[in-house]
């Protein structure tokens, strides 16, 4: 329960959504649970739970925290409890068949072991409707290299806290000219020592600032992608 | 090099405006304050001038460019150099760019647990230790003020998994051997989860630096 007054159960779905706002923007793991199996029990779909719930309270967050107010710890807290309201429309979302926007392959680069920023990306994205595989922390080249060729995802992002292992993106992004599939995918990068101007030095498609960011960049591009498939099919 | 103690509301008052007439200005991170002091008096350095920005400025790190530069552009006429005590500190590149542009130095390397190592030391064994969290004299301090309350683990201690959950050691780079902060490094590495690895350094390139050695210097 959020306080010791408030039944989830009493409120109607209008306002149980925007008591799920504002229970995520507390990181209240449990309120986000409980108020994810009422909205199951009075027979929501689980994506539009995801969306109109979850997705759109984390999109509060990430306001906030663009602009200051919130800071590194409430947004984890925050995915903490979004997460625990993921964990269980996971499986329900795949059983409903749930719209997919594309695929994203995401991880860390070799030498650095932060991934913070890169689970929620990974988190988000997920919410917003993309199938996400996550390579984890510490990834040389050749583990990008293969997860390309056999998820072949729309989109790659790589992580890095790192002004020292920053560059690696470059490596990366290299051998995937090499190998002549730059061009096939979408390439975001991300990382507190980042910036517009290294994005474009070491050939990413975008730099993305914040997790908001990187769903809202990663939908631009499947959406030119929509667009170039619909024109050349017309 | 037997160095000068400075005590913490000392190096808070001498690093606002150490007073001291010169020619060289170091602009410091107040992380280095107390190091730098003691380098500088126990060389007898009088012409050097030590100014430092708050440490905090770590949590920001987009911040430390435009700070240091509006301290050159407030400080330039008074001397006849200036140097800059910072790493890259998670610029990304944007303090060397806009030092570039105002003909200034920095010590060489990312960061200070680089130049207490000694650059080239450092990176020897950097990629052997990309799990290992480094704590300096300054760290081991400040940590509740610098990583226990900003990191919001006074509040949420159950989120100490997923800042230190991929980290294997803590590093503890010694500049000045002191028993209180032994046993304070103690008792973060407890907190963390992770075991200690005590590592004297002394000031590594920090001294030759301050001493004015330009293989000290990016």
């Amino acid at each position: 329960m959020s306080d010791d007054d408030l039944d989830l159960t009493t409120l109607n779905d209008e306002e149980l959504v925007q008591q799920m706002h504002d229970d995520l923007y507390d990181g209240l793991k449990e309120e986000i649970v409980e108020s994810v199996e009422i909205l199951l029990s009075r027979d929501w779909a689980p994506y539009r739970i995801l969306t109109e719930a979850l997705v759109e309270g984390m999109r509060i967050v990430g306001i906030d925290f663009r602009d200051g107010i919130l800071f590194v710890p409430e947004v984890l807290l925050s995915a903490n409890a979004m997460k625990a309201g993921m964990h269980l429309l996971r499986p329900l979302l795949v059983e409903t068949g749930a719209p997919k926007l594309g695929k994203m392959v995401i991880g860390t680069v070799k030498g650095d072991i932060h991934d913070i920023g890169k689970n929620l990306v990974g988190m988000m994205m997920e919410g917003a409707g993309f199938e996400v595989v996550d390579l984890g922390i510490n990834n040389p080249v050749e583990n990008y290299l293969d997860a390309i060729e056999e998820h072949q995802p729309d989109i790659l992002g790589m992580s890095a806290l790192l002004t020292t292992t920053m560059p690696y993106m470059k490596v990366v992004i290299d051998a995937m000219k090499e190998r002549g599939i730059r061009d096939n995918h979408v390439v975001l990068v991300g990382g507190a020592p980042l910036n517009e101007e290294f994005g474009e030095a070491v050939g990413a498609d975008s730099y993305c600032r914040d997790a908001a960011v990187t769903v809202e960049t990663a939908k631009e591009f499947m959406m030119r992608k929509h667009n170039q498939l619909a024109a050349a099919a017309g | 090099m037997a160095a000068a103690r400075v005590d913490d509301a000392e190096v808070a008052v001498e690093a606002a405006d150490d007073g001291m007439p010169g020619t060289v200005l170091i602009i410091a991170c107040g992380a280095l304050a107390r190091e730098i002091l003691a380098v500088v008096r126990a060389n007898g350095l009088d012409h050097v001038t030590l100014k430092c920005l708050p440490a905090q400025l770590h949590n920001r790190p987009e911040k430390i460019a435009d700070a240091v530069e509006a301290l050159i552009e407030a400080e330039r006429e008074h001397y006849d150099e200036i140097l800059i005590g910072y790493g890259d500190c998670g610029t990304g590149g944007r303090l060397d760019a806009m030092l570039e542009r105002h003909g200034v130095r920095r010590i060489a390397g990312a960061h200070c647990y680089a130049f207490f190592t000694g650059v080239e030391a450092f990176m020897a064994r950097a990629e052997d230790e990309i799990a290992a969290f480094y704590l300096t004299d300054f760290m081991v301090r400040q940590f509740d003020a610098f990583i226990t309350r900003p990191l919001g683990l006074d509040r949420h201690p159950e989120l100490r998994d997923m800042y230190f959950g991929n980290y294997e050691k803590l590093v503890y780079l010694v500049q000045q051997s002191d028993s209180c902060l032994d046993r304070k490094a103690d008792l973060i590495a407890q907190r963390l989860g992770l075991p200690l690895e005590r590592r004297p350094t002394g000031f590594g390139d920090l001294a030759g630096f301050v001493e004015g050695d330009a293989s000290t210097m990016a």
